[in-house]
């Protein structure tokens, strides 16, 4: 087993309950390398939603907290406001922060409060066998859009920056490293971070979702379809967008705005 | 506006603003909240006092937010409490579950207005008092406190904080409009009833917050002690449930608080609770012919307190009508054996409620061989001490 999993992982919960496949396991040790690079497993805790990808930390060497559908981000708010000298790191999926969750989504980031969000998107709903999600594609089939989604799909990145998140980045399971990367640099980021990873469940999406059944098909698809933007660069057609969107290092984090705004008016903290 | 006496630890106060100061001193340092009449006082004076004393405020998105934020702060290390009122604390709901399935230690205080919806904002009901004990889906128990005046606003706000680490539970502290917007003279830090040590013992071992190198996994599904799934197996989830149950069934006499007044000799009682005990506990001073001094003086007064006139009661000597009153500070777990034991050698029972008549039932079922009658009342008007007298009266053949 790998040296990093004993460490952070608890063995005695395994195996996860991911399907023979799926992505979550890419984004778990992922974000393990990002944890072990900067040292703060014991500095930090984990809080996560309701679906697949919110079971990714349920399995680690940590504080974690395992909530209710949607509504991980207050929970990682009252955590972080509660003991502001520690990290928090969010999992969510595209079910679970965009449909159900989407307020708090919208109110953490315009907020900017410090905690790095990692939103798993397989543009279905997993865990209750395969309904559509508010990221599924126009047209696609699933349980619950028999003939063909009809909603516009939302784009979590587009919506984290409209509403004031300072890091944002998007990466897919087949860049695991610059995932890791990203994933480190949102850790270190002091504000709203939010890391979208797109993902594939093969067994619940697969052939009618993303056009391909095999997961490293999938994989392969997901390098073709996407593109990192590079200064003066043709946009090219169709294809989506990863890489670093957004780095403002220059927004006042939350708390920290409240700290001054106590100061400034000769509040004298206890 | 807060009237200081020479006394510091005495003031008159509104009993939402009681609340809040009972929250600080009980040590609460986090609140996470929502406005919603009419608990807002409640979210105000926080805003403006929790910051002061070292703790963190932050007004949410809404009321599940809010509930969330609060079970968080808990695992944060920090005591923490959040106040709403009708829509707001059914929004609250879920994340009330989570708290009991996930043993987390907070303060609920619904300020209770008049529904079902957006109902009746400015008035007063005791409408969520089934909601309080059954609102979130499953099965689990709660401890649910009824203050009826500000000084019980500010003192169980304190015994909630106390009771939920204690259990390690969320509590509900069930006010209403009422004792929420009255204002009154109260003892700050100081007009406590004496809990004896036994009523304090831990009754559920108190768990490491995060950041103590614990590696807690705190899990909504039913779990085993180490947080690990157990919800697809029925043997263990069964045990699960029964003991997150059994932990306050089996401990109603470390939670039970129910005063009573002139029960002594009574073969009549009022089982009243929250606001409700306050018009209760005066008819019967009324129907005992305790001339109360105040009455005589504040006559013109009382003209407009008893709107169809003064009742007979108040000039009249009603000494023989043995009446008591039981009022139940401890609404749920609901105090059974203490009840049964204190209505003993009553015959007839009362019970006011500002709702259809709810927690009637609970009596009924625990009191099956007395005459129980329900005096429900909706619309956001309490009880006014005449009705309940006349409706005494009439029930004893007694005419004015």
């Amino acid at each position: 087993m790998n040296k990093l999993y004993e460490k952070y992982i608890k063995t005695d919960l395994l195996p996860t309950l991911f399907c023979p496949g799926c992505g979550n396991g890419i984004v778990q040790i992922a974000a393990i390398k990002a944890i072990d690079k900067l040292g703060i497993q014991d500095e930090m805790a984990c809080v996560s939603g309701i679906g697949c990808s919110s079971w990714i930390p349920c399995y680690f060497k940590m504080d974690v907290m395992h909530t209710m559908h949607g509504r991980a981000l207050p929970f990682a708010e009252g955590l972080k406001l509660a003991r502001p000298d520690k990290k928090v790191m969010v999992f969510t999926g595209d079910g679970d922060c965009l449909a159900i969750g989407g307020n708090h989504l919208l109110h953490a980031a315009r907020r900017n409060i410090d905690l790095t969000v990692i939103l798993i998107n397989n543009y279905i709903y997993g865990m209750t066998g395969g309904q559509k999600s508010p990221s599924t594609p126009e047209g696609a089939v699933t349980k619950t859009s028999p003939y063909g989604a009809a909603d516009i799909p939302l784009d979590g990145c587009e919506l984290a920056m409209a509403v004031g998140a300072t890091y944002v980045a998007r990466w897919t399971t087949a860049h695991p490293i610059q995932l890791e990367k990203a994933i480190e640099e949102g850790l270190t980021h002091k504000g709203f971070s939010f890391i979208e990873v797109l993902t594939q469940c093969p067994v619940q999406a697969g052939q009618k979702v993303y056009g391909f059944k095999d997961p490293a098909e999938i994989m392969n698809m997901y390098k073709e379809t996407t593109y990192v933007y590079k200064e003066g660069m043709e946009i090219p057609k169709g294809k989506t967008r990863i890489g670093l969107l957004k780095h403002d290092e220059d927004t006042t984090e939350y708390i920290d705005r409240i700290e001054a705004r106590l100061e400034s008016q000769g509040i004298k903290r206890g | 506006m807060e009237l200081n006496f020479k006394d510091s630890k005495q003031s008159v106060l509104q009993g939402n603003e009681a609340c809040a100061k009972g929250a600080i001193y009980a040590g609460c340092r986090f609140f996470a909240g929502y406005p919603i009449t009419p608990s807002t006082e409640i979210i105000e004076l926080l805003s403006r006092d929790l910051q002061q004393v070292g703790g963190a405020f932050i007004q949410m998105e809404d009321e599940i937010a809010s509930a969330c934020a609060i079970i968080g702060a808990r695992w944060g290390g920090k005591k923490a409490m959040t106040a709403t009122s009708g829509p707001g604390y059914t929004l609250m709901q879920e994340a009330i579950g989570y708290a009991a399935v996930t043993e987390t230690p907070v303060v609920i205080v619904n300020v209770q207005r008049g529904g079902p919806s957006t109902g009746q904002p400015t008035l007063s009901s005791q409408q969520d008092i089934y909601q309080a004990r059954y609102g979130s889906h499953g099965d689990y128990e709660i401890i649910v406190l009824a203050p009826s005046s500000v000084q019980e606003m500010y003192d169980f706000t304190v015994r909630a904080f106390e009771l939920s680490e204690q259990f390690r539970t969320p509590v509900i502290l069930l006010a209403d409009e009422v004792v929420g917007h009255m204002r009154e003279k109260i003892t700050l830090e100081g007009g406590f009833k004496n809990i004896p040590g036994g009523r304090r013992k831990q009754v559920v071992s108190p768990q490491a917050d995060f950041y103590q190198g614990e590696k807690s996994l705190v899990e909504g599904q039913l779990h085993d002690e180490s947080g690990k799934r157990i919800g697809h197996m029925a043997k263990d989830s069964g045990e699960f449930i029964y003991n997150i149950n059994k932990k306050i069934t089996d401990n109603i006499d470390l939670i039970t608080d129910i005063e009573t007044y002139f029960l002594e000799d009574a073969d009549i009682a009022i089982v009243a609770y929250g606001s409700v005990a306050r018009p209760a506990h005066k008819a019967i001073k009324l129907a005992r012919g305790i001339r109360d001094e105040r009455i005589r003086t504040k006559f013109k007064f009382l003209k407009t307190v008893f709107r169809k006139g003064v009742p007979a009661a108040i000039n009249t000597d009603y000494s023989h009508l043995k009446v008591g009153l039981i009022k139940i500070n401890t609404v749920w777990p609901f105090p059974e054996d203490e009840l049964k034991r204190l209505a003993k050698d009553i015959d007839l029972v009362i019970v006011p409620e500002m709702n259809m008549g709810k927690y009637c039932r609970e009596v009924e079922r625990v009191l099956k061989d007395k005459k129980v009658i329900s005096m429900p009342k909706c619309g956001g008007d309490i009880h006014t001490p005449s009705e309940l007298l006349d409706r005494i009266l009439k029930e004893v053949g007694v005419n004015e």
